[in-house]
C-alpha cells in the first residue's frame, strides 16, 4: 500500500439556495481502508457522495483521487479513473434482463479497458458478476426483467453495476435500505470479500451496527459539517453522537 | 392459459411465439415453422417491392406516387422512434426533413449539382446542421427537450421569410428524378435498409446503451459512459435519417419551401408511433403507413378529412394503447385450438 492516500477531501461545501447541505468536509482514504459515513437523515450524506463522484459541482473545495484534482471532472471521467458509485435511489432499466442491465457498465471506457469485455463475450461477463454479488447462475433469475426483481436483488444487482466497471475505489450509497437482515447479512459477506481483495470502500449508511463490525473508521456528518472522525467504537460512543441522533440533554429540562 | 369450456371441446390458448423464437433449429424442422416465422417477415417486404410496380403497371399514376410519400414518411417515423428510444422526445423532426431540402434544393439550383451528389451531400450536412443546433439542448429531458425542437423549425421558416434567405416564400426549384421508377425504388430500398439496420443497430450493445439513456440518463452515468456524447451520435444519426428523407422529398417534388418545415412533419411521426407503437420501428413504419394511405384515400372527403382522421387517431390512441404492431404481434403469437374434453 503506498503512502498516498486514494481520496483527498479538502474544505467541501455545497448550499442550495440559502441551506448548506455539505459544510466545509476534509477526510482521507488510505489504499485499501473502508470508511464509513453516519449522521442523522438530512445530514448531507448522499449529496457529499455526489460531489466526490462528480455528479454535483462543490462551491468550494476540493477533491483529490490519487494525488490528481478530479473536483472540476464530469462523473464519466471520474468513472475511468477507477471510482464507482452506487445510486440510494435503486435505478434498474426496469424492461431489460437483469443481465443486460450490468452490460450497460461493460460498455464503458473503463471497462473497455480491461481484457475480455469485447463485443460477443460481454453476456457471460456480465453474469459473472451477477453470480458475484449472489444471484443464482443457473436458475432464470438474471434472465428476468429488473423490474420485476425482489428489492434486495434489485440492490445487488445496483452492486453488480458498479463492480463492472472494476473499480480501485467503491462508493455504497444506502446500499442496505429495505433490505432483509437475511439479505443485509449476505451482502456483509460480499463486501468483506471485496474488501479482501485490497479495495478501498467509502459506505454511507444508516445501519450503524453492520458499519462498525467492518468499517476502519467511521466519520459521522451532521447538518453537513463533520462532527467526528475516527475508531467506530469511539464514535458512535462520542457524545456528538449520541447528541445527533438523539438530541442534546440539555435542551431537555 | 385461460381455458373455457364450450361443450366437449375446450377451447386452448397457447402462446406459440415462445416455442418457436426459443427454438430455432426445431423451426427448420417443417415448412409450417419455417413460414410462421419467414411470412411476417417477408410478406411486408414483398408487398412494399411489388406496390410501385403494380400501380404503374395498373395505370394508378396518383396511388403510385402516395407510394413514394409512404416510403419517405416510414424513413421519417423511424428516425423520430429512434430519438425517443434513447430519450429525445423530438417535436421538430420537420427541422432536419427541412435542413436535407434546402442544402439539397439549394446545391441542386444554385450550383447546379446532379442528384447523385446532392442527396448524399444533403443528408450529411442535414446531420451536421441539425446536431449542431441541438446541441444545447442536450441536457434538457422530456418536455423541455421537445418545447425547444418544436421552436427551432418555426424559427427558421420566420427567419427565412424575413430575410429572403434561399428564395424566401417562393422556395427554391430542385431537378426532378429521371424517371418514377427511380425515386420508387430508391425511397424503398432506402426505407428497407433504414428499417434493418436500425434494428439491428439497437439491438447490439450500442443499442442497449441509447435505449437506458431513453430510461434513466442517471444510471447510465454512474456506470461510467458519456451520456452526451451518446445522445450526440444518436442524433447524428435521427437526423442524417430524416435529412435524407428530405431530400428525396425534395426531388421528387422539385421544389424545397417553407413547407418542408411545416408542422406536419413534426407531427406525423409521432402520431405515427403512438398509432403503429414503439420501441422496434416495425410499429412505426406500421403507423406511418396507415396515416399515409388514410390521408390519402379521406382526401375525397374534404373538410371533414381532418374531423375523420383525428377520430381514428383518438380512436387508436384510447383501444389500442400498446400499438397496433405490438397488438398484431401478441395476436400472431397466441392462437387458440380446439381441445377435446375427455
Amino acid at each position: 500500500m503506498s503512502a498516498e492516500p486514494i481520496l483527498k477531501v479538502t474544505g467541501l461545501s455545497k448550499h442550495f439556495g440559502g441551506v448548506t447541505a455539505v459544510d466545509n468536509v476534509s477526510f482521507e482514504l488510505k489504499e485499501g481502508e473502508f470508511l464509513g459515513i453516519i449522521g442523522p437523515n438530512g445530514a448531507g450524506k448522499t449529496t457529499l457522495l455526489n460531489l466526490i463522484t462528480g455528479f454535483l459541482k462543490p462551491d468550494s473545495g476540493k477533491v483529490y483521487y490519487r494525488g490528481k484534482n478530479i473536483t472540476a471532472l464530469k462523473p464519466h471521467k471520474i468513472c475511468e479513473l477507477g471510482m464507482a458509485r452506487t445510486l440510494q435511489m435503486v435505478r434498474p432499466f426496469y424492461n431489460l434482463p437483469a443481465f443486460k442491465n450490468v452490460i450497460i457498465p461493460l460498455c464503458s471506457p473503463r471497462s473497455l479497458k480491461f481484457s475480455g469485455s469485447q463485443y460477443g463475450e460481454r453476456d457471460d461477463i456480465a453474469l459473472d458478476y451477477l453470480e458475484e454479488v449472489g444471484f443464482e447462475r443457473d436458475s432464470s433469475v438474471p434472465y428476468k426483467p429488473a423490474g420485476v426483481l425482489p428489492h434486495g436483488y434489485v440492490k445487488r444487482l445496483e452492486l453488480a453495476r458498479a463492480l463492472a466497471m472494476q473499480p480501485d475505489l467503491l462508493l455504497l450509497d444506502e446500499l442496505f435500505s429495505g433490505m432483509s437482515m437475511s439479505e443485509v447479512a449476505s451482502t456483509m459477506f460480499i463486501i468483506e470479500r471485496l474488501r479482501a481483495k485490497g479495495m478501498s470502500i467509502i459506505m454511507v449508511e444508516h445501519r450503524v451496527k453492520e458499519l462498525v463490525r467492518v468499517a476502519d473508521r467511521l466519520l459521522l456528518l451532521n447538518f453537513g459539517a463533520k462532527i467526528v472522525e475516527g475508531k467506530p467504537i469511539d464514535v458512535i460512543s462520542s457524545r456528538e453522537a449520541v447528541e445527533a441522533y438523539l438530541g442534546s440533554s440539555q435542551e431537555v429540562e | 392459459m385461460p381455458k373455457e369450456d364450450t361443450g366437449q371441446f375446450r377451447r386452448e390458448r397457447i402462446d406459440r411465439g415462445i416455442y418457436a423464437r426459443s427454438s430455432d433449429i426445431f423451426a427448420l424442422s417443417s415448412w409450417r415453422e419455417m413460414n410462421y416465422l419467414l411470412l411476417p417477415r417477408i410478406l411486408p417486404v414483398v408487398i412494399l417491392l411489388a406496390m410501385p410496380l403494380a400501380l404503374e403497371l395498373a395505370g394508378n399514376e396518383y396511388w403510385a406516387k402516395v407510394m413514394v410519400i409512404l416510403a419517405i414518411m416510414g424513413i421519417m417515423a423511424m428516425s423520430w422512434d429512434l430519438l425517443r428510444m434513447a430519450g429525445m422526445f423530438s417535436l421538430g423532426q420537420g427541422l432536419f426533413f427541412g435542413l436535407g431540402s434546402y442544402v439539397a434544393a439549394s446545391l441542386n439550383h444554385y450550383l447546379e449539382w446532379p442528384i447523385i451528389l446532392t442527396i448524399p451531400i444533403g443528408t450529411i450536412a442535414g446531420a451536421i446542421l441539425g446536431t449542431v443546433l441541438l446541441l444545447g439542448t442536450l441536457k434538457l429531458r422530456g418536455i423541455y427537450f421537445a418545447m425547444v425542437t418544436l421552436a427551432f423549425p418555426l424559427l427558421l421558416v420566420r427567419a427565412i421569410q424575413a430575410t429572403n434567405f434561399m428564395g424566401g416564400t417562393e422556395g427554391v426549384k430542385a431537378a426532378a428524378f429521371p424517371d418514377y421508377w427511380t425515386i420508387a425504388y430508391l425511397a424503398i430500398a432506402a426505407l428497407l435498409v433504414c428499417f434493418f439496420g436500425l434494428r439491428r443497430l439497437m439491438n447490439s450493445d450500442w443499442g442497449l446503451v441509447a435505449r437506458a439513456i431513453g430510461q434513466d440518463d442517471i444510471a447510465v452515468t454512474a456506470s461510467g459512459i458519456d451520456v452526451t456524447w451518446r445522445k450526440i451520435q444518436v442524433l447524428f444519426i435521427a437526423s442524417g435519417i430524416a435529412a435524407f428523407a428530405g431530400t428525396l422529398m425534395t426531388h421528387f417534388l422539385m421544389y424545397a419551401g417553407l413547407s418542408n418545415f411545416s408542422l406536419e412533419y413534426s407531427i406525423l411521426p409521432v402520431a405515427s408511433v403512438v398509432i403503429g407503437g414503439s420501441g422496434n420501428f416495425a410499429g412505426a413504419l406500421l403507423g406511418s403507413s396507415l396515416l399515409t394511405l388514410a390521408t390519402e384515400a379521406l382526401r375525397a372527403l374534404g373538410a371533414l378529412r381532418i374531423a375523420i382522421y383525428s377520430l381514428l387517431m383518438v380512436f387508436f390512441a384510447l383501444m389500442v394503447r400498446e400499438g397496433i404492431f405490438p397488438y398484431l404481434e401478441r395476436r400472431y403469437h397466441q392462437f387458440e385450438r380446439k381441445v377435446k374434453v375427455d
